[in-house]
């Protein structure tokens, strides 16, 4: 039998807006209920910076960068579920849509050539994760246990993915509550 | 060629190919044989004459492989891909042709000369490796016959007079039975149907228990008599030559040699229905066999085996027309080929209602397999008895065997159905085998503690094609080519067949390139089902087929490349990153990835 206590729920933005925890808010008076089954591990809501055993973890927004990757990581390293919240993490997402240029010339329009920059030159401090070439969907770079699409998913989404997860069903999103856009 | 095609030619190919837009497809086969590609300007003035939207006709322009809306070259080479082909040497021959006439595969040439790339397998598996030049077909190919085609393509010579030799296509019949050994006078066969009467033939078909050959195996009487009894009184036989399944060439060995079979028994199917109009669909890979054909058909017209008041009979009006493919494999499915016959894009239909009540431009329509109506002949010629009397319980009469791959003597062989894989491996000389593709790339996968099952309808169905892979041989790349096929030849109308193949394709790549995952054995397994489950048509559900069951049979050919316990992504992480650090000139730690960093758990 497994014990009844509360499970600990982990949520982060990669790449993404923060549209999508907009939307995990906007379940409005069911966040009392939701609060009654689950506490926050590390989140924008906690301010806890590092991640630690969880038994679900919402990711929002692709991976676009080293920091992406290294949180990403974490997440999968430390939650038994991990689920892709929202168009971005799903697809990769508006951010995606640099993939078709070359990073470089990206940096070098930005950084090097605008009119009016002081000091023309591409930030290099260490401190600063350092952009892949490409923006991917966060199953391209670990294993993913549930997609929730939706850009972002609306709150009845959620609360409804969430209640299956937390209730121990397999979470089913059908109808209306589905859509990718 | 300039993009200013001449009015006149248009004007002269629409009075040819016919006006309307059911010709559609006929028009652009034959535009694109005339002026190397379709222009966009060419286009807009098929749609503007035909009456129909532009975007239609460059819609059905742009779903054939042979159809170009772009420059391709004067000379067009293709290598068939097929995995027998590259066992044969394919891909070294393609580099090869590459290096010498200085261009990359699948780009024009900056002269606008020639473009080599590769096309699904042209149906030469006995006599390998395998190109078309435009629409000649040319096997047994080795680094002279390279050389040879890359001389003749720098000297423009017009392929009319490149040497006959080079064209040459084999037969390579190795063991005939009841259809191969028996030579049949043409319209012999048609006179003592036409003396049984039209009813009386029909009773020969359903006594003979003929099922189809192109590989469902449906009864051949049964179409038929529902085509037959269909209200209308335009009835239309088809006959299927899109021979598109990688590793079956028998319909070419038919065609070529044994055309009048082929052509009567459409006849034959004709008398028993009631139709006035046969159309021919033969596959773009085989449309160097359309002059000949044409020649046949010509002759069984003076012959009065064709035409009005056949064999004298009243009321016996039939005549047949070839329509040519252009480069795509779903056409073979029956439903995609009747709309490409109506000139459109290969999309296929949902059924019911089925071809027999409206199949061709609506009209009641049998569509049967070329072997299938040779072998009606047979049942003309000797009485559906007799031929009930051979093969199995539920698979009456022969069947023809493409055999290609690790053998002595690769070709086709007819066998009573009812025979063991074991025997047909020892007559075609096969030694030490790994597996063999019985049905080609949507067949099924046979190991050897199977090798005496039997090819028959109730054991192991087959269309035709038997690969035969030895102990050298790694099953997975088989599979991966296939796979490959199947996300290249997916008409892309639903998503589960357009995207699931393009994501198994995905998976099986990124376990070539060494970034396999046990995950992703999970995900194939996921993969197979959604694709065998949610598919409009068989193109879908039967494209996870190696898969299943190479993974099924040959399980370590997966497992070995597996790398990485749970999960891996499929490109390389801190590659990825390199584009950044050239760009801020990094090259601290952070600036990299520690590649033995929790990916997996």
């Amino acid at each position: 039998m497994i014990e009844q206590r509360k499970l600990r729920v982990a949520t982060v933005s990669l790449a993404g807006c923060f549209g999508c925890h907009m939307s995990l808010l906007d379940i409005d008076e069911h966040l009392f209920e939701l609060l009654d089954r689950i506490d926050f591990d590390r989140s924008p809501l906690t301010d806890i910076k590092h991640c630690g055993p969880c038994d679900i973890g919402l990711v929002e927004g692709g991976v676009c960068n080293a920091e992406n990757v290294h949180v990403l990581r974490e997440f999968r390293a430390n939650c038994r579920t991990l689920v892709a919240l929202g168009a971005c993490a799903v697809n990769g997402g508006l951010p995606a849509q640099r993939n078709h240029l070359d990073l470089g010339a990206c940096l070098d329009e930005v950084y090097r050539s605008r009119p009016g920059l002081a000091c023309a030159a591409v930030p290099n401090d260490p401190e600063l994760p350092l952009l892949l070439d490409k923006v991917h969907p966060i199953h391209e770079v670990v294993r993913v246990d549930y997609f929730l699409p939706g850009c972002p998913p609306s709150g009845e989404a959620i609360w409804k993915f969430l209640a299956d997860l937390v209730n121990g069903r397999t979470p089913r999103v059908t109808g209306p509550l589905l859509h990718f856009d | 060629m300039s993009a200013e095609v001449p009015q006149a030619l248009i004007d002269e190919v629409l009075r040819t190919a016919g006006s309307t837009p059911d010709r559609l497809l006929q028009i652009l086969v034959t535009l694109q044989a005339q002026l190397d590609f379709l222009p966009p300007t060419l286009i807009s003035r098929l749609a503007e004459q035909l009456g129909m939207p532009r975007s239609r006709v460059e819609g059905v322009a742009g779903f054939y492989s042979f159809l170009h809306l772009a420059p391709a070259g004067r000379y067009r080479v293709r290598f068939s891909d097929n995995i027998i082909d590259r066992m044969l040497g394919s891909e070294a021959l393609m580099a090869t042709m590459c290096a010498n006439l200085q261009l990359r595969p699948g780009v024009p040439s900056a002269d606008g000369r020639v473009t080599v790339s590769t096309t699904s397998c042209t149906g030469m598996g006995d006599q390998g490796p395998a190109v078309l030049v435009n629409d000649r077909a040319i096997g047994r190919l080795n680094h002279q016959r390279v050389m040879e085609i890359c001389d003749l393509i720098r000297h423009d010579a017009p392929l009319s007079a490149w040497p006959e030799e080079l064209f040459h296509v084999d037969d390579n019949i190795r063991r005939a039975d009841a259809l191969l050994s028996s030579p049949m006078v043409a319209g012999s066969a048609l006179a003592k149907a036409v003396a049984l009467g039209r009813d009386g033939w029909l009773a020969q078909m359903q006594a003979s228990k003929l099922r189809g050959r192109g590989g469902a195996g449906f009864t051949t009487a049964v179409k038929w008599l529902a085509c037959r009894d269909a209200a209308g009184a335009d009835k239309v036989v088809v006959c299927n030559a899109d021979e598109g399944e990688p590793g079956t060439f028998k319909d070419r060995v038919l065609l070529n040699r044994h055309a009048d079979l082929v052509f009567e028994g459409m006849t034959l199917a004709a008398w028993a229905t009631g139709a006035r109009d046969g159309l021919l669909y033969l596959r773009g890979e085989y449309a160097w066999l359309r002059p000949q054909l044409e020649a046949t058909l010509a002759a069984r017209r003076a012959a009065g085996l064709l035409g009005s008041g056949i064999l004298g009979q009243t009321g016996f009006d039939f005549d047949i027309a070839i329509h040519l493919g252009a480069g795509a494999y779903v056409c073979g499915e029956e439903s995609a080929l009747l709309e490409s016959l109506e000139g459109k894009r290969g999309t296929p239909r949902i059924r019911p209602p089925f071809p027999v009540t409206h199949g061709y431009l609506g009209r009641p329509t049998v569509v049967n397999n070329v072997e299938t109506l040779a072998k009606t002949c047979l049942i003309a010629r000797d009485g559906g008895a007799a031929f009930a009397a051979t093969g199995t319980a539920q698979s009456a009469g022969t069947k023809l065997l493409s055999i290609s791959g690790d053998c002595a003597r690769p070709g086709v062989y007819e066998y009573p159905f009812g025979v063991s894989i074991q025997q047909v491996l020892d007559d075609c000389g096969a030694a030490d085998v790994l597996a063999v593709q019985v049905g080609g790339a949507s067949g099924v996968t046979v190991a050897p503690y199977e090798f005496q099952r039997r090819i028959a309808f109730e054991d192991v169905p087959s269309a035709g094609a038997f690969m035969v892979f030895d102990s050298s041989r790694d099953i997975f790349e088989v599979a991966r080519n296939f796979v490959h096929f199947f996300a290249h030849e997916s008409c892309g109308f639903c998503t589960p067949c357009r995207v699931g193949t393009a994501l198994l394709k995905g998976y099986m790549d990124k376990l070539a390139e060494g970034y396999g995952a046990l995950q992703d054995l999970a995900d194939i397994d996921w993969l197979d089902r959604l694709l065998k489950n949610a598919s409009h048509c068989g193109l879908g559900s039967s494209a996870p087929n190696p898969v299943v069951d190479t993974l099924l049979k040959f399980r370590p050919a997966y497992e070995r490349r597996i790398q990485h316990a749970d999960f891996q992504p499929a490109f390389d992480l801190d590659g990825a990153l390199a584009r950044a650090r050239q760009m801020t000139g990094r090259d601290d730690a952070g600036a990299h990835f520690d590649t033995g960093m929790g990916a997996t758990r």
